[in-house]
């Protein structure tokens, strides 16, 4: 039996119709990863009173936070991966597992993991060992460090993440951290988490 | 005023104008190439206007093509070129092989040794030494001795480059993880522009050096400086500039012989002054220039790795009077 070759067509154009402005939207979106903004002067934070941890009196206070200014750029992410061996976080850090400095790859931080939260700590420093590198470091550079860092705990947008980075992966035999997610639960045993 | 002299109309980068034997080796290549090529040229375009003329007259005398006697004939010619191909050809591959054969070792006369490790978007060079102390790094300009042979130890830190200065030898890439080395000689004092030759990023082509060629004992008086330590100033704005070096950004990625800035990151400054250029021969070394690099280097070359400092205009004004007392 034969089937007249004009019937099925509007529905098949439609479709293609739809995959394709699908595929255009998903490739405009692609873009901003990419973005490089080499002349701009993101703005420093104000500090804030935030507690997130319970080693001070007093309930958690933790409240919604603005995104980073570089979380989503690629470019922005692997620049501050590279001012992360530059400027020695991986002495402390070690590319994020941790040594004397606490580990980078959870997102459950003493001093909160938020992109302010974490330029806060690189800008004033905090007790215990991490110093202060207000004037130290420029402001952009900073919230590049910031993109970086959350990018180790799989925080930002997976589109902007290394997919080749050589260093410590969040699950053993994840080929990348492109494949890591936010972790369910905590690696460490609780003790652990106290410095 | 008589260096000046001496260096006017030789800052160029020409690989026809020699100024030494391995760069004279690759021009006399590049003529031959260019003498054989163009009497191919001439020769096949000859032919063509002889054939075509010929063709012509036949036609106006009403002759008709014998072609029994044509087919021997185009054989005879197809033959002839295609032996006169493979023989030039083959003179190309003897003459290129045995230039290769002619550059690539290095002469036994004992020669100075330098280390050039290439950076997005700089050169840094180090001088070695027997000792440690006599051992010193500067960035973006190479100085050499008139008649000695200069080995040069290459690495990168990043990508792929390539090292090039026309007027003194080929070029050699510079890959990340794998010494290579590369040699010339320079023959005529003179300053001379090399250019990173393989394409490695944003400002690729700001990415430039200049090679000093100076007699021996030019050379030796400009060694011995370079191995000091820099100056301490007594003057007091010098002595805020370095204060403001020292506690701001600067001191996270550069480094400055004599004083507790010691990051590798960026090009070492300890002598700033005395080189010609800046940001890899983007720019003249003044204090115009500086003040420009400095405040905004993204508008300069964006994309490079020194970051905007938004500093006093007081500050400014300290630190440039301290680098430029950096001789």
């Amino acid at each position: 039996m034969r089937t007249t070759p004009t019937a099925p067509r509007p529905a098949v154009r439609r479709l293609a119709f739809g995959i394709g402005t699908i595929a255009l939207l998903a490739t405009l979106a692609a873009c901003n990863r990419e973005q490089r903004r080499f002349r701009e002067s993101p703005p420093s934070t104000s500090p804030s009173a935030v507690r997130v941890s319970a080693l001070q009196p007093g309930t958690v206070q933790d409240t919604a936070h603005a995104p980073g200014p570089y979380d989503d750029v690629a470019y922005h992410v692997s620049e501050g991966q590279r001012l992360f061996g530059w400027y020695n976080c991986a002495g402390c850090h070690a590319n994020g597992g941790g040594g004397m400095g606490p580990p980078l790859m959870d997102e459950k931080w003493i001093y909160g993991s938020a992109p302010e939260q974490i330029f806060n700590t690189i800008v004033q420093g905090r007790p215990n060992g991490m110093p202060s590198f207000a004037g130290k470091i420029p402001t952009p550079q900073v919230w590049e460090l910031v993109a970086y860092v959350r990018s180790l705990s799989a925080q930002n947008s997976t589109g902007a993440r290394s997919a080749r980075s050589d260093h410590m992966m969040m699950y053993p035999g994840s080929g990348s951290l492109q494949d890591a997610t936010t972790p369910v639960k905590s690696f460490h045993p609780p003790a652990a988490e106290m410095p | 005023m008589m260096l000046v002299d001496g260096l006017r109309g030789a800052l160029n980068q020409s690989a026809l104008e020699p100024a030494g034997p391995q760069a004279a080796t690759v021009a006399h290549l590049w003529w031959f190439a260019f003498i054989v090529a163009s009497a191919v040229y001439l020769a096949t375009m000859g032919a063509l206007w002889w054939a075509a003329r010929r063709a012509r007259r036949r036609e106006e005398r009403g002759e008709v093509l014998d072609e029994a006697l044509a087919e021997p004939r185009m054989t005879r010619g197809v033959t002839w070129a295609t032996a006169a191909t493979i023989v030039i050809l083959l003179v190309f591959l003897v003459t290129d092989l045995s230039v290769g054969r002619t550059l690539s070792p290095v002469p036994s006369k004992r020669p100075l040794t330098i280390e050039v490790t290439g950076h997005q978007w700089w050169w840094e060079v180090a001088y070695a030494d027997t000792s440690p102390h006599g051992r010193f790094t500067t960035a973006n300009e190479i100085h050499v001795p008139t008649g000695r042979p200069v080995l040069f130890v290459l690495n990168s830190q990043d990508v792929i480059h390539s090292i090039w200065v026309p007027n003194l030898a080929g070029k050699k890439d510079l890959i990340p993880g794998y010494t290579q080395s590369w040699w010339f000689q320079a023959d005529t004092a003179g300053l001379y522009r090399g250019q990173c030759a393989e394409f490695c990023g944003l400002q690729h082509a700001k990415m430039a050096f200049q090679v000093v060629a100076e007699s021996p004992d030019r050379f030796a008086r400009w060694v011995s400086l370079q191995q000091q330590p820099a100056m301490s100033s007594t003057d007091s704005t010098a002595s805020r500039g370095r204060e403001v070096f020292l506690t701001g950004p600067c001191a996270m990625c550069h480094s400055i012989e004599g004083t507790s800035a010691g990051s590798h990151a960026g090009p070492d400054l300890t002598h700033l002054a005395s080189r010609r250029t800046i940001a890899a021969g983007t720019l003249p070394n003044t204090r115009g220039a500086l003040a420009g690099w400095i405040v905004d280097p993204q508008r300069i070359k964006p994309g490079a790795n020194m970051p905007p400092n938004q500093l006093e205009p007081k500050d400014l004004d300290a630190l440039l009077t301290y680098l430029q007392s950096l001789k």
